[in-house]
């Protein structure tokens, strides 16, 4: 008996990775899937922040994937090295943040460095032309190719029909008679091929994989480089941008402040890497305060979180304030709704 | 067989994952490892690596901050 042939999927947690990655195990092919976290995804954070959330079972969808396939899954942080992607996108931005061509070119480069490393054949992707209007475009096909490396060994078993035939199809070690040909933003056929499978309860595309493609989100982010007059993140800076209310009353600081019982329990977690502001005569938010604030805009600072703690019609909140380790209160009137102008809201 | 910890709070998934997968392919068939992390889907989601990777959940306990995982390294 020979050897199967070895393919490396890029297993997302969507349908279309499940889908292809699938078409590949029936045709006897060894399949083990990687995963690569940026600290951008979507997949788990808010559910595991917010605890509005937690009545929905909470999993995440690229290991629910590979437990569906019976496959190994390789999830890869590739955090330090995404930075470059995501600051100086050669190809540039999508709608919002989302530099998806160069994502897309270095997640394929990084799964042919783990495909020769590990000694597989080919890599499989769940892409499907058309669907997607920056990264998965037919003419841009072979700046991908060229710029991963990937050459003909990757295979795209959901649209390879209407694609040149790759090494894998060529050798025989995949039969190109039974890949789909599946083109455009229409998912019937992909959620057919799932009833087929027998796959439900899988998780639905919506809005992308990532945070940058979220306009809010782009927008924190954007704040984030301009107050900081560079274009650089660390993944704290990046996991509180899903968090909480950001408001910016000045260029050298602004307040997060959080929005419920879990996004508090998340920010607690970081009281000891910011100055923090706490009512404490009334329930309220914690919130960091991210920047450098001066001294003398803290107390302005503390109407704010007063605002929007249950003391907001209060004459007066006492809220308890930490800054560069002093811990000092402040009883103040909580600021007017009005005087929180709409722009600073980030 | 010996036994060891990884401290996993204030991660949140995937990264008390990753962190156990990095810990694990350090380990020898038959090592306990204790994770302790605060993101409650840890407990799934290390629950689900180990089922797909070949290892065992031995316990785990969750209490109102922490979720602790008891695995040990398969082969
Ligand atoms: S949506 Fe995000 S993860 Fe997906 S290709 Fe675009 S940048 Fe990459």
């Amino acid at each position: 008996m020979t050897t199967p042939r070895k393919a490396v999927a890029l297993i997302s947690g969507g349908l279309d990775s499940l889908l292809a990655a699938r078409l590949m195990l029936d045709q006897g092919i060894h399949v083990e899937g990687i995963n690569f976290y940026t600290g951008f995804c979507v997949e788990g954070h808010t559910h595991a922040i917010r605890s509005k959330d937690k009545s929905k079972p909470k999993r995440n969808n690229a290991l629910w994937s590979a437990e569906q396939l019976g496959i190994k899954l390789h999830i890869i942080d590739i955090i330090e090295e995404y930075k470059q992607v995501v600051i100086n996108p050669r190809h540039g931005y999508g709608a919002n943040m989302n530099p998806c061509l160069d994502c897309k070119i270095f997640m394929l480069s990084k799964a042919r460095e783990w495909m020769q490393k590990h000694d597989f054949d080919f890599i499989i992707t769940g892409e499907v032309m058309g669907q997607r209007p920056m990264s998965q475009r037919k003419d841009l096909l072979p700046v991908v190719i060229a710029e991963s490396g990937t050459d003909d060994r990757l295979l795209r078993p959901l649209c390879a029909k209407n694609l040149t035939p790759t090494l894998p199809e060529r050798e025989g070690w995949v039969d190109r008679d039974k890949l789909m040909k599946f083109h455009g933003r229409n998912r019937k056929p992909q959620i057919a091929l799932a009833k087929e499978f027998g796959f439900d309860d899988f998780a639905s595309p919506a809005g992308g994989c990532c945070f940058l493609t979220d306009k809010s989100y782009s927008r924190k982010l954007a704040d984030l480089w301009r107050a900081q007059n560079s274009k650089s993140y660390e993944l704290d800076d990046i996991m509180l941008l899903k968090v909480g209310r950001h408001i910016r009353p000045k260029p050298n600081y602004k307040l997060i402040i959080s929005r419920e019982e879990g996004e508090n329990r998340f920010l607690r977690g970081y009281r000891k890497s910011f100055s923090t502001i706490e009512p404490e005569s009334h329930a309220g938010p914690l919130t960091l305060i991210d920047g450098d604030i001066a001294d003398a805009d803290i107390e302005y600072a503390a109407r704010i979180v007063a605002r929007f703690s249950q003391g907001r019609a209060a004459e007066f909140v006492t809220l308890k304030v930490n800054h560069g380790g002093i811990e000092k209160r402040y009883t103040v009137p909580p600021l007017p709704a009005d005087d929180i102008p709409r722009e600073w809201y980030v | 067989m010996s036994k060891h910890t990884l401290d996993a709070r204030n991660l949140l998934c995937p990264m008390p994952v990753i962190k156990t997968q990095n810990k694990v392919a350090e380990l020898s068939a038959g090592d306990i490892l204790e994770v302790t992390c605060t993101d409650p889907g840890a407990l799934n989601d290390i629950s689900s690596w180990c089922r797909i990777n070949g290892h065992a959940v031995m316990a785990s306990h969750e209490s109102k901050e922490e979720v602790q995982i008891i695995l040990r390294v398969g082969d």
